[in-house]
């Protein structure tokens, strides 16, 4: 059952019900940059709850506190990406993976017996931080303003009379209702102070 | 029939959906000829309100044709029929209802209990606007089914276009009583915050007041020169202080009245950098809404006058400077639009040739292009400023 079909529960008998989904407003760059906020979330966790297995793994036993710093900075850039701004999530994901790839570079020494571990995740990194590259390039293009959309509607003034000739024309049959009176002027309200 | 639907944050599809059908002796069906998005719907797309649930039918500017009447709508309504539906249920027969408080009517929203947790008491069922206000199907569809359609509706005359019509449903009574909440008089001068439709059609409404002097606070081009379009001076607040600016224009003493037609999306910049903060929080759900201009308008307005809040706030908002508007005096005024209370008035000014409420639409599409429309109007592109949909 979908997501669609199981929230009619909240709906009425007359209410309609998806029949068949049709095109969305998400572009291709969207649902990228969402899935690279979705692998932050399940890799910041990991590297929070499993720092020193990582760090095993990698041959960098000595970073472990900087693997876990690590998993809190994908958390952290996780919630842009996710967000309507995904641009700025983004760049922090590039920020991130550029600071991955300097710590496994460490890990590339002939001395680190887990050196082959190491270089399949600089490679994996690699590959993510060209999908990061492209999902910003990719949602800045989608939504940016063009220099052309500054468009001029100086000759929309929405009053067929003209816009001087309308000013007050509303003030010759409405008075504002009684119960939308703010302000009265003192004469109003102390007449025998006024005088 | 085709709808837009909310499948999550900014995830709006031109869906295949089942036709409404007619529940209670009080409804009715209409065949939509023309729809349109509202600001306030892209707080739905951004998916800043609470209790949308995939599969939510989004609109709540509607209008169309009579196709199906329930038995007991039959006194007002009739097959063929053409009406604007206002974005408010209303019973017409509550308190609130009968005080003209229609967008706080005690007996349309059929979410009550929600409602009344979320709001303390529920207020009034809206269309296409989350399960808080009824979670009611909306009106970007081809046919909506209009709950209480006796009350819900204004009939409009053959022989005006669908677009001078249209915003009676939302933007055009929504702006007028944000000025007449405002309480203008001829010797104020008004300063509106927001140039999209609504401030729009606030700049337009307070002219039509006859306020001294209309200054519109914005910052992209296209709706600054559509304001100043109008007669309003403009401040576009990516060059100029908005507060210094506004006592060089009030001899030093602020604007009488003051009046927020942006509500809870603030635009975020360095420059004003409590919007970046609002931000931050609002990503880490520890505030609902950006109130910059809340905070600009408290700080700006002139003792002993108006805030009128017209655009929409959600839920908490931070550091909001209360000291200075309990010394200062300040009188708030703040609703969603009590539609129906305006738009007979506002029917005859379109009508008398006083008022063309078309004026605000730059972009029409049809309802299939819904989804690219939701995304240039979010982004400001291609100088969009208000999208009409036709099904």
């Amino acid at each position: 059952m979908t997501l669609t079909n199981l929230t009619s529960i909240a709906r009425s008998e007359g209410d309609p019900s998806i029949e068949h989904k049709g095109p969305s407003s998400l572009t291709g760059p969207d649902r990228l940059a969402r899935a690279l906020g979705w692998f932050s979330i399940g890799l910041g966790v990991a590297e929070l709850i499993a720092p020193g297995r990582i760090a095993r793994a990698l041959g960098l036993e000595d970073k472990k506190g900087l693997i876990r710093a690590y998993g809190a900075r994908e958390l952290a850039s996780a919630i842009p990406t996710l967000s309507i701004d995904k641009p700025v999530g983004l760049a922090a994901r590039i920020g991130g993976d550029l600071l991955d790839l300097g710590t496994l570079a460490t890990a590339l020494h002939r001395d680190n017996p887990k050196r082959g571990n190491a270089a399949i995740a600089t490679a994996l990194v690699a590959g993510i931080t060209l999908l990061d590259l492209v999902a910003y390039a990719g949602v800045k293009a989608a939504h940016r303003r063009l220099p052309g959309d500054d468009r001029d509607y100086s000759d929309r003034s929405g009053f067929p009379r003209g816009a001087q000739p309308s000013r007050g024309l509303a003030r010759q049959d409405f008075d504002i209702p009684t119960d939308y009176r703010a302000e009265g002027t003192v004469a109003d309200a102390l007449p025998t102070l006024a005088t | 029939m085709k709808a837009l639907v909310w499948h999550g944050k900014e995830d709006i599809r031109y869906d295949t959906v089942s036709d409404p059908a007619i529940e209670d002796s009080r409804d009715a069906i209409i065949k939509v000829t023309s729809c349109a998005i509202c600001g306030s719907d892209l707080h739905l797309f951004h998916n800043l309100v609470p209790a949308m649930l995939p599969g939510d039918i989004m609109g709540h500017e509607t209008m169309g044709e009579v196709v199906e009447v329930g038995s007991a709508a039959k006194g007002t309504l009739k097959k063929g029929d053409r009406v604007v539906i206002p974005f408010t249920i209303q019973c017409g027969e509550c308190d609130q209802c009968m005080r003209g408080n229609f967008s706080v009517c005690e007996r349309t929203n059929r979410k009550k209990d929600l409602g009344d947790k979320a709001f303390g008491h529920a207020t009034a069922g809206l269309f296409g606007y989350t399960h808080l206000t009824g979670g009611y199907p909306g009106g970007q569809a081809e046919y909506l089914r209009v709950p209480f359609a006796d009350t819900t509706h204004v009939k409009v005359p053959d022989g005006i276009d669908d677009e001078k019509l249209l915003f009676l449903s939302d933007i055009l009574p929504t702006g007028w009583q944000a000025a007449v909440q405002a309480d203008i008089q001829p010797t104020d001068t008004v300063a509106i915050w927001g140039c999209g439709p609504v401030g729009q059609m606030t700049i337009r409404s307070a002219i039509l007041l006859g306020a001294e002097q209309v200054i519109a606070i914005d910052h992209l081009p296209e709706r600054l020169s559509m304001a100043a379009a109008a007669g309003a001076i403009t401040i576009n607040f990516d060059e100029e202080n908005v507060v210094e600016r506004l006592n060089e224009l009030t001899g030093g003493k602020g604007p009488h009245k003051c009046i927020d037609a942006v509500g809870t999306e603030s635009h975020v910049s360095f420059g004003q950098p409590d919007t970046v903060l609002d931000r931050a929080k609002q990503m880490l759900m520890m505030e609902n809404d950006r109130p910059h201009v809340l905070r600009e308008m408290i700080y700006v307005c002139r003792p002993a006058g108006v805030i009128s809040i017209i655009g929409v706030y959600l839920g908490l908002v931070d550091k909001i400077p209360m000291g200075q508007a309990m010394n200062k005096g300040l009188t708030f005024r703040m609703a969603q639009a009590h539609v129906p209370r305006w738009t007979g008035d506002l029917l005859r000014r379109i009508e008398d040739g006083q008022i063309d409420p078309s004026f605000v639409i730059t972009h029409k599409a049809s309802l299939a292009d819904g989804p690219e429309m939701y995304r240039t109007f979010r982004d400001k592109a291609d100088g969009c400023v208000k999208v009409m949909l036709r099904p």
